[in-house]
């Protein structure tokens, strides 16, 4: 597989009050085309702003990223087009993804005429694209305007208004949290079946563990702006390798209410991490925090062949 | 073309909701008529000077024949008001236009681009915002050529700061908005984010400060008539104002010639008010809870 995307070194910081707090710290990641890679990490760990960076909808501070081994990190306007045409994003809260004013047509329109494709094949291309994220007839929904739709349909609006133009990598910001469950699968299956049918690769960002396995084949954990762990996702799941990514795990809902659960085994909360200076960050809320922690900032180490853990017990205690 | 045939609709539901700006907008309809249809509804000439016999009407009170009375040169109050309205339209929507047009485009640009355009943008406003009104618009006068000319480039140029602020602000929280950042995605230029996706959602908001700059305008043209820096070849209300105090109009008790200018000026610019405070509560609706 050849790679599609690779981004070594993300680094995005910002100054508070005198000091350099990284919003995402030397994040490298490599998605081969056709494949699926997750970020999952609670709200605040980074995942977003480095979906962001990894768009080019905010500059990194540091670090390269390198679109089909072209670097594209210091390209901008004009130049950044052809990128823009290949790598599309999925918004989490579909009812602001679409401009109000804007009918549904007028949205479609925005990606064809702007990545050139002449007009006499606009009208084809949204037939096509309509149909593939199932709004038939397509006659009945392109004059509408957001407003009218739910949040479902909105979705599907969105999802078509980033396949329309031939996209290559979809990056998936939460692209179900703000809707109704019922609504959820249908959304999640229509991205995979436009995958697998179009052979695209995919960026799924999310805090929810069940999705990403539903979703993703490699799975990247993010923590205070930190890779903690990553590897394929079944195994990350099954054998965690970093204490953080064993809570996230144990804190996934189950369906049976009445079955009693271990408490969580993290304490605390995200706001008692230190943010900025050595060691790791997550030592504070981890229940095998040792004084090496505190000085030690860790890189990510082998588990296992294509498994990777920032975490002093990777690799000793076993 | 559903959002075009929505607008006189969406209009018509806001002025049945908000009573002060249905009045503010009657007046504006009722005045644009009166200018539009001057030369038919003025009972006389404005210019004329009109005879009784064989001396010059001057001074007449209120009658059957001049609903107004007349003015010193027996020239007729209610017509000079009638056709007043056209010279307060043309320098108040003229002025209104251009105040929207630099507020509308520096608010945007120094809203959307941030950075040095913001700052050299909010600079240039603020030191605008200082400048005082009357003396900047009679040292012009008093440098050029005094007539409406001065007081549309006055009020122009001193007016854009209020419009240009509010439309920055609301451009500020328009460019976090997720379809904008949608926009950048699918490849619009900044331009087009700024001109097509971004500039149509502060319009309502930038035709709100044009209302309020067509009272400004009036009022600006009025004092300055008043004044004597206006173009004493213009019909308009301070003209009249002006020609009713040099002509000690008070002190003859004919109030007739100088309240009917005086009472149009006021309406024009209630106007503009009654809309702009009508609005608040659609554009700023948390205001209303305070």
């Amino acid at each position: 597989m050849s790679v599609l995307l690779q981004a070594t070194g993300l680094t995005k910081s910002f100054r508070m009050r005198g000091r350099d707090v990284h919003a995402v710290a030397d994040v490298s990641l490599t998605v081969a085309a056709g494949a699926a890679l997750g970020i999952v990490g609670e709200s605040g760990c980074g995942k977003t702003t480095t979906a962001r960076m990894l768009l080019r909808l905010e500059d990194p501070t540091a670090g390269r990223i390198l679109y089909e081994g072209a670097d594209i990190t210091d390209l901008h306007g004009r130049a950044l087009l052809p990128f823009r045409a290949r790598a599309q994003l999925v918004f989490q809260n579909p009812f602001d993804a679409l401009n109000p004013r804007f009918s549904i047509r007028q949205s479609l329109v925005e990606p064809l005429r702007n990545f050139g494709i002449p007009a006499g094949a606009h009208a084809a291309h949204i037939e096509a694209v309509m149909q593939r994220v199932r709004l038939m007839p397509a006659a009945a929904w392109l004059d509408r305007r957001p407003h009218e739709l739910s949040g479902g349909q909105l979705q599907r609006v969105v999802l078509a208004r980033a396949l329309i133009a031939g996209p290559r990598l979809i990056v998936a910001d939460e692209p179900v949290s703000m809707l109704d469950v019922s609504v959820r699968a249908g959304i999640l299956n229509l991205l995979r079946e436009a995958r697998d049918s179009l052979g695209l690769a995919a960026i799924y960002i999310s805090h929810d563990l069940a999705l990403i396995r539903y979703v993703c084949e490699r799975t990247m954990v993010m923590y205070l702006g930190r890779v903690v762990e990553e590897g394929p996702t079944a195994a990350l799941i099954a054998t965690p390798a970093h204490p953080y990514t064993a809570a996230l795990v144990a804190a996934v809902p189950v369906a049976r209410v009445e079955q009693n659960r271990a408490a969580l085994p993290i304490r605390g909360s995200l706001s008692d991490a230190p943010l900025a200076g050595p060691g790791c960050a997550f030592r504070t809320r981890c229940p095998y925090a040792m004084p090496r922690c505190e000085t030690e900032t860790l890189a990510l180490r082998d588990v296992a062949p294509g498994r990777r853990a920032a975490c002093h017990l990777v690799g000793v205690a076993s | 073309m559903r959002g075009v045939s929505a607008l006189p609709f969406a209009l018509w539901r806001f002025l049945r909701c908000e009573a002060f700006a249905a009045v503010g907008a009657s007046i504006y309809f009722c005045i644009a008529m009166l200018a539009i249809f001057a030369d038919r509804l003025a009972p006389y000439d404005p210019r004329a000077i009109l005879r009784v016999g064989s001396r010059v009407a001057r001074y007449l009170p209120m009658s059957a024949d001049h609903w107004l009375g007349t003015t010193s040169s027996g020239r007729d109050v209610l017509s000079q008001v009638i056709y007043g309205t056209r010279a307060a339209l043309a320098v108040g929507l003229t002025a209104a236009f251009v105040v929207v047009a630099i507020g509308t485009l520096l608010g945007l640009l120094s809203g959307y681009l941030g950075g040095w355009t913001d700052r050299i943008v909010t600079w240039l406003a603020d030191i605008v915002l200082g400048l005082p009104f009357l003396p900047f618009m009679l040292v012009l006068a008093a440098l050029t050529h005094p007539g409406t000319g001065v007081v549309i480039f006055t009020v122009s140029a001193l007016l854009w700061p209020n419009t240009a602020r509010v439309i920055r602000s609301q451009v500020l929280s328009l460019r976090e908005r997720a379809w904008v950042e949608a926009a950048r995605v699918t490849g619009c230029s900044t331009t087009r984010i700024m001109f097509v996706h971004v500039l149509p959602q502060v319009l309502p908001l930038a035709a709100l400060y044009g209302s309020v700059a067509i009272g400004w305008a009036i009022l600006a043209e009025a004092s300055a008539s008043f004044l004597g820096f206006g173009d004493p070849e213009t019909l308009s209300w301070g003209v009249m104002l002006q020609e009713a105090y040099a002509n000690q109009a008070l002190s003859r008790g004919a109030w007739n010639w100088f309240a009917p200018p005086g009472a149009a000026i006021m309406s024009m610019v209630l106007a503009g008010f009654l809309i702009s405070r009508g609005s608040e509560k659609l554009l700023f609706p948390k205001l209303a809870d305070q």
